[in-house]
């Protein structure tokens, strides 16, 4: 018996995905356990309203506030909320700063945790296999496949999400991005570079 | 007494292969409907998040491997609606009738969905445990790394880091404990912390000498050295 169907009842739904998903979605709704223009508006928050725009608001403004800067540092759950980004998945957070010594990287090598009301949904590659292997034992050769070459000096800590506090990376400020407005600044931050990934887009006109 | 999830620093997985930072969230609409039909299911009050994480890791090794992500999560939902008894084994191979009139009252609606994701789940409550452990000092985290309330139960230590030199990097305060939450076992909480291990603490052949890597951990999963 390839499934034992007391411990997976899963193999009692169609096997095509799309098609599972669709089942269980229409036992629940006639049963009005799930409601689906609730599942709409999941849907829509998640697609339309929450990810990296916030986070790059947030790095933006410690780039142009040293006060801002230390409160993050202080306590950065309470410095984001401020800001109006707080909720599931980013209850605890912290904020971690990378520096020309020390550049921070951030995993769940156990499932998917990610700071949602700073970067939304996480993408493929940051819940695929070979990434929640690898970054925490060759964060060089991960970062090499991002395109990613760090100073021979510069060492990685690689931050591994096991608990509920979410780590958010600031990347540091780019060279030439003097007196740009916090706007013009939150447009170099990318979400890879707030995960440790990347790095942050020069300005335009930057040598 | 590891679980497939558990994969941190296993080799022969090959290159990751990173999306454009432009590409859609949700790679398929099924995708955007997984997610949300989970996160609706989760306002039932049935579970908490470490039953559910508990839930993806107990799907067999086999399908585990074979799943891509949100195949996981659907498949697990739907084991845990029958184990929790919201459906039964009838109501998903289509023979099932059962009368479910007051649990559909704390159906998620559409115009609460905003509140509820707006408000989270912190997991930080009041202990009865004084941290043990203060900042710089060295720990060793068990070994192995095991739920040792229930057999096979869930943790959230890795095997990567088992029986592994570590030093206190911060004290977060008190947090719910995964390995008896996940079992309806109360949530026990206790202090975590953010302990960091050099990298050669973890691995044979570390990239480079000054690298390390922070796990949060729970004070039951580390001992003085």
């Amino acid at each position: 018996m390839p499934h034992d169907h007391s411990d997976h009842p899963h193999a009692l739904l169609p096997p095509d995905p799309a098609l599972r998903v669709k089942a269980l979605e229409t036992i629940l709704t006639r049963k009005g356990l799930i409601d689906p223009a609730a599942l709409d508006e999941i849907i829509d928050t998640y697609q339309n309203r929450i990810g990296p725009r916030n986070g790059a608001q947030v790095v933006a403004r410690a780039w142009s506030d040293p006060g801002f800067r230390a409160a993050l540092q202080e306590d950065a759950t309470a410095a984001v909320s401020e800001m109006g980004f707080y909720g599931r998945q980013g209850e605890h957070m912290v904020v971690v700063e990378n520096t020309p010594s020390q550049h921070n990287m951030v995993v769940c090598t156990l499932c998917s945790c990610y700071p949602w009301p700073l970067l939304g949904i996480p993408p493929g590659w940051y819940k695929s296999d070979a990434y929640r292997a690898r970054a925490v034992r060759a964060p060089r050769k991960v970062l090499a496949e991002f395109g990613v070459t760090l100073l021979p000096e510069t060492s990685v800590r690689v931050w591994d999400s096991t608990a509920e506090i979410r780590y958010l990376v600031l990347p540091m400020r780019p060279e030439g991005s003097d007196g740009l407005s916090e706007q013009a600044l939150a447009a170099l931050v990318t979400r890879d570079s707030m995960i440790g990934t990347g790095l942050p887009r020069a300005p335009e006109g930057a040598p | 007494m590891t679980r497939v999830h558990d994969m941190g620093g296993r080799f022969g997985d090959g290159p990751v292969v990173p999306e454009r930072e432009d590409a859609p969230v949700f790679a398929e609409d099924w995708h955007a409907r997984v997610l949300a039909v989970t996160l609706a299911c989760g306002s039932l009050g049935k579970w908490n998040i470490d039953i559910s994480r508990h839930a993806r890791e107990c799907l067999s090794p086999q399908d585990y491997a074979r799943f891509s992500y949100y195949e996981k999560w659907i498949a697990a939902l739907a084991d845990l609606l029958v184990k929790t008894g919201v459906l039964s084994v009838g109501d998903l191979s289509g023979s099932g009738d059962s009368d479910l009139r007051e649990l559909a009252a704390k159906a998620l609606r559409a115009d609460s969905v905003a509140g509820v994701l707006a408000s989270g789940g912190p997991a930080d409550r009041p202990s009865p445990l004084a941290p043990r452990f203060t900042k710089g000092q060295a720990v060793r985290t068990l070994r192995p790394a095991a739920n040792r309330l229930v057999e096979g139960g869930h943790t959230r230590l890795p095997v990567y880091a088992q029986g592994a030199l570590g030093y206190i990097l911060r004290l977060h305060g008190a947090h719910v404990l995964p390995d008896s939450n996940a079992h309806g076992l109360g949530e026990a909480p206790e202090p975590l912390y953010a302990v960091v291990f050099h990298a050669s603490a973890l691995w044979a052949a570390p990239e480079h000498p000054e690298d390390d890597v922070v796990l949060d951990l729970w004070q039951s999963y580390l001992e003085p050295v």
